[in-house]
């Protein structure tokens, strides 16, 4: 079909000289890594688990945790899947704060001193950094994450204007990691408690001027469990890896629910 | 390299959650709260008292009169001035549009006023705690 190329292209349009590399010798540095691991299988009690680490300056705390499973002990169990703190799978507990492993250079943390990762808090570990995220997306699926429109569906694209927009803006961002519904001491202690993920979802469909269900939600979260369980301690809004400004949100779900005004 | 068992391996317990100013202002709130709840609770029994006995009433209120009830009522008033002051913040927080965005500069805000009050409050007090 194509037409023969006689001549090979080259591999490469940039001739290097062999050994020589883009940017020079990365630095590297020894890190103590320190997972705190959980079988039921073998023992009802977790325990700390350390390793120690020669990493490269540009990794993060998922490349370490990486090394270990696929070079250490292949029995540590973690979740991960696009490495790019895109999916929201590698929420956990880094030096006691809720971070995004994937977005968490180890450069950036004491290296002096053992690297502690624990399991997020307040969800029950499954095994070792696993947790069972399912009371979690339970409160997602309640203050129902989709549009909801009344009358006749249009035929053209529902408009709205870059303000309308700009509204809900900040609570789009959210990828579900958890990092902030772990991170709030209110859902430690009552897993009733609906948490900030999910008033956030609830936010960004309230505020978003195509909706015509923000009423059923307020009235959802005017719950006992519901937004006035918020004691503002922010945690959350520190804990966000998207920079959502989460305790703000669950303030302005507040204020619609006292002033019934969107 | 091999995988190293630390001694630490037994030890089960986990992380303080590593809150920042938001998170300890509300355990601070939380504890002062507690503190001044249990006050309120000998507060109303002794006050009551007078309507049973003004005399026994007299008795315990004379019993407080000592330099460690001295200092016991420093440590609540210290803890009614902080929640009282984080209280108009928290309220901030709920109810002023810019509240969330400026939470730690009230916190500042809470701690200094806090400290004048405290200031001015120990002096007074104190020398009339160990002053006679």
């Amino acid at each position: 079909m194509s037409t023969e190329t006689t001549e090979k292209e080259p591999a490469s349009k940039v001739e290097l000289a062999p050994g020589v590399g883009g940017g020079g010798e990365i630095p590297t540095f020894d890190i103590t890594l320190k997972v705190r691991r959980y079988n039921p299988e073998s023992s009802d009690d977790a325990y700390w688990d350390e390793w120690k680490l020669t990493m490269y300056g540009t990794d993060r705390v998922l490349d370490a945790l990486h090394k270990v499973k696929w070079e250490h002990d292949g029995s540590v169990s973690f979740r991960r899947s696009c490495a790019h703190g895109v999916c929201g799978s590698d929420a956990m507990r880094i030096n006691g704060r809720n971070r995004l492993a994937c977005k968490t250079l180890l450069k950036d943390l004491d290296t002096s001193k053992p690297i502690l990762v624990e399991p997020i808090k307040g969800l029950p570990v499954e095994k070792d950094l696993i947790v069972d995220m399912e009371p979690f997306f339970q409160s997602y699926r309640e203050i129902m994450p989709f549009l909801v429109s009344k009358g006749h569906e249009p035929t053209k694209e529902r408009l709205q204007s870059s303000e309308e927009r700009e509204r809900y803006d900040d609570t789009t961002k959210c990828i579900l990691c958890a990092a902030c519904t772990s991170s709030c001491p209110v859902f430690w202690t009552d897993g009733q408690y609906f948490g900030p993920a999910a008033i956030v979802n609830a936010h960004r469909f309230i505020f978003d001027s195509r909706d015509d269900a923000g009423d059923m939600r307020l009235e959802i979260l005017n719950d006992k469990e519901g937004v006035w369980r918020c004691r503002t301690t922010f945690n959350c809004s520190e804990a966000c890896p998207r920079g959502i400004q989460v305790t703000k949100a669950i303030s302005e779900v507040k204020q619609a629910i006292l002033t019934r005004k969107i | 390299m091999p995988k190293t068992l630390s001694p630490s391996k037994l030890i089960p317990a986990g992380t303080l959650y590593r809150g920042r100013e938001g998170q300890w202002s509300w355990v601070a709130h939380r504890i002062t709260g507690v503190v001044i709840f249990f006050f309120l609770l000998v507060h109303v029994l002794d006050t009551s008292l007078v309507r049973v006995s003004p005399e026994a009433y007299d008795a315990v209120i004379g019993a407080y009169k000592n330099p460690i009830m001295g200092l016991g009522e420093l440590g609540l008033v210290a803890a009614i001035v902080f929640h009282a002051f984080n209280g108009i913040r928290v309220i901030l927080v709920d109810f002023w549009k810019q509240g969330p965005k400026y939470h730690r500069q009230m916190l500042w805000g809470v701690l200094g006023l806090w400290a004048l009050v405290m200031i001015a409050f120990s002096i007074r007090h104190l020398s009339h705690v160990f002053g006679g």
